[in-house]
């Protein structure tokens, strides 16, 4: 099932930034080279590519790209232009691959947009970046700058006849940008909150217009998808799983890291190959969150010869998300683990819809004073029961979000929770005596 | 959601601030933001705005700079908006300070990937000089707040500092960055392992290792 991934067969092979970020040195690698010609097979054969390549959003989702990518209208019958809008607001808890993308090989990210965006008739592209990526943003800018002068993108992009523009935009600070109607509101200058969809952004997005958001990784693939063919992407990975992927693995391992694998790779491969293993052992492993805060624990027993994919962790109860992989051992206080991230979303909830706004509140309160024990076994159960009210009863998915991480407590901590219940009790009937 | 109220409008905030204006440069910086969209959508430039103008206090009162009434009062007139409109954005978005902060910013991440490496340790190391979550110190030098994630779970527990990241740190290693900056050096940003490059495994490349040495070109390969 698994073919052990080849260094020729990584695509960011400047991850670590051990070489210059810059034109030149990114030239050498592979990058911009004859970029005319990728663009001179017309629209709908690079869409037709990336669907046969089996590409799916690499934000968290899942979506396929290429499908996405089709939803976008092939003439503008009212004059508005479209939009190509890349999501580079990395914020989920255990996620940090975008920000090696874009810090040591921004090159990739920048003529994947000139391509992706030519393939679906986008005018420009705008990339969001996150407020916190700082350094990275100026980076960023300065790489799209030597582009811009190196006729690479603008006017005539890389010799195309294409007119191309790409422009960054800086978040400030908010998680939510990350959907992506809030995305196109922040970008519009307003408060970060989603839209209702429909209409969906490929029908009215940015300013009105026909927008695609894409994630950076999902971007930046494309061009040497397109240089190695379809059937070279398609050949890693399990079917409906295909391609290589940037892993980010934290917490409890000796050698926390980021690193580019085939999907479907095991766990314990993943983990003992790149990470160096679990600290005190795989015996010492108690859960992984396997895809970003957002997705359901996986206990140890079940995650360790798990595939590493969207299906596989999804026939657990969880998800790839964004492949950021938190791995806790049983040092690890889990109930309190799983409430830091509750408060997480409560501080990251918009507050547009109420469900949200004041379900998360209350449900990190529950979880804190799960954590201590201060708690009616019954109120497990209310809890349960609150995070189903939240789940699906909002506008994005923050609300699901929220909820998922305290399910998968539950489903698989239980007895944890009423043994800290039944301990803290006794210790206030002892008191009491 | 976060809690975030601005400053009390006093006359003192409108003398101190009441006459604000982007300097050449930064005006410069403001227009060029601005087009970066289309004509008409110069309301979307809000954000580079609000940023450059708490940069400008920063540099006025030689912190990281916060965002006073009046200067959101000008940047909406920049850009010929409704204040409340860009009052709405300013307290949205938690890089934007609503109140006067330090002049070094320690932003310390406790969200679970970095609380699983050590951030308690971290938020230790800050207490005991004196720093309280929200205040600035007596000397006006720090500020400490409790961020959420900052995107270097690999690199994890970290600190973001004004405009610098401070990662795979220690309470001690955290401690001397501090003394560092309190006596006006530039510490070292990015990780703090020694021989360590950015998010490889500690101890060198799993994979790719030929890119250490040289800017390998694997294209000979495929």
């Amino acid at each position: 099932m698994t073919n052990t991934l080849a260094d020729k067969d990584r695509i960011f092979t400047n991850l670590y930034g051990f070489q210059d970020w810059g034109l030149k040195a990114a030239q050498q690698r592979g990058d911009w080279d004859d970029t005319k010609s990728l663009i001179a097979r017309g629209h709908d054969n690079i869409i037709e590519e990336v669907k046969a390549s089996g590409l799916r959003g690499r934000g968290g989702a899942g979506f396929p790209t290429g499908l996405k990518w089709s939803f976008m209208p092939k003439e503008s019958k009212d004059g508005r232009p479209s939009f190509l809008v890349i999501n580079a607001d990395e914020s989920e808890p255990g996620s940090c691959k975008d920000r090696e993308i874009i810090r040591h090989d921004p090159h990739k990210l920048i003529e994947g947009a000139l391509v992706a965006g030519y393939a679906m008739r986008a005018r420009a592209a705008y990339i969001y970046i996150r407020g916190e990526y700082i350094r990275e943003a100026e980076t960023l800018q300065a790489a799209i700058d030597e582009a811009y002068d190196a006729g690479l993108i603008g006017k005539n992009a890389s010799k195309s006849g294409y007119d191309f523009d790409v422009f960054l935009h800086r978040g400030a600070g908010a998680y939510i940008c990350g959907e992506e109607t809030a995305m196109i509101e922040s970008l519009e200058g307003k408060k970060g909150q989603p839209r209702l969809k429909p209409p969906f952004p490929a029908g009215a997005g940015l300013y009105g217009c026909p927008t695609t958001v894409n994630n950076v990784e999902s971007i930046a693939v494309v061009p040497t998808i397109l240089r190695r063919g379809a059937s070279w992407f398609a050949s890693f990975g399990r079917e409906n799983n295909k391609g290589t992927k940037l892993f980010q693995i934290s917490g409890h391992v000796n050698k926390p890291c980021v690193v580019e694998e085939a999907l479907s790779i095991p766990f314990s491969e993943l983990i003992e190959k790149h990470c160096g293993g679990i600290i005190g052992g795989k015996d010492n492993l108690l859960a992984v969150i396997p895809g970003g805060s957002s997705v359901p624990l996986v206990p140890a027993e079940q995650i360790w010869d798990a595939p590493m994919d969207f299906d596989g962790l999804k026939d657990l109860g969880s998800g790839l998300g964004t492949a950021g992989v938190i791995v806790m051992d049983k040092s690890t206080d889990i109930v309190r683990a799983i409430s830091r991230l509750s408060y997480f979303y409560k501080h990251e909830s918009c507050g547009q819809c109420t469900p949200c706004r004041e379900g998360t509140g209350w449900m990190w309160r529950m979880m804190e004073r799960l954590r201590t024990g201060d708690a009616a076994i019954e109120e497990i159960d209310m809890l349960q029961q609150v995070t189903k009210q939240v789940e699906g009863h909002t506008i994005c998915a923050l609300g699901d979000a929220a909820a998922w991480p305290i399910q998968g407590l539950i489903r698989h901590f239980r007895p944890e929770l009423e043994r800290r219940i039944e301990e803290h009790n006794a210790k206030f009937a002892e008191a009491a005596e | 959601m976060a809690d975030r109220n601005p400053a009390p409008d006093t006359p003192e905030l409108r003398e101190r601030w009441g006459a604000f204006e982007f300097n050449e440069s930064y005006r410069a910086k403001a227009d060029k933001a601005i087009a970066r969209y289309p004509e008409g959508r110069q309301r979307s430039a809000v954000m580079p705005l609000l940023d450059l103008a708490q940069r400008q206090v920063g540099e006025e009162t030689d912190t990281q700079g916060w965002l006073p009434l009046p200067v959101i009062e000008y940047v909406a007139d920049y850009l010929d908006m409704p204040v409340i409109r860009v009052l709405e954005v300013a307290s949205f978005y938690f890089m934007y300070n609503m109140v006067p902060v330090g002049k070094y910013h320690v932003q310390v991440c406790g969200t679970t990937p970095c609380m699983l490496r050590g951030s308690d340790g971290l938020f230790e190391t800050c207490k005991k000089r004196g720093m309280k979550k929200g205040h600035v110190s007596e000397d006006g030098l720090w500020t400490l707040t409790e961020v959420e994630c900052m995107g270097n779970c690999a690199t994890a527990p970290m600190v973001q500092i004004n405009d610098d990241n401070y990662e795979d740190l220690t309470p001690e290693r955290l401690d001397e960055i501090l003394d560092e900056l309190a006596a006006g050096k530039q510490p070292k940003t990015g990780t703090q392992i020694e021989g360590k490059k950015t998010s490889e495994p500690e101890g060198g490349p799993t994979t790719l290792k030929e890119m250490v040495g040289g800017n390998h070109d694997y294209r000979g390969d495929w």
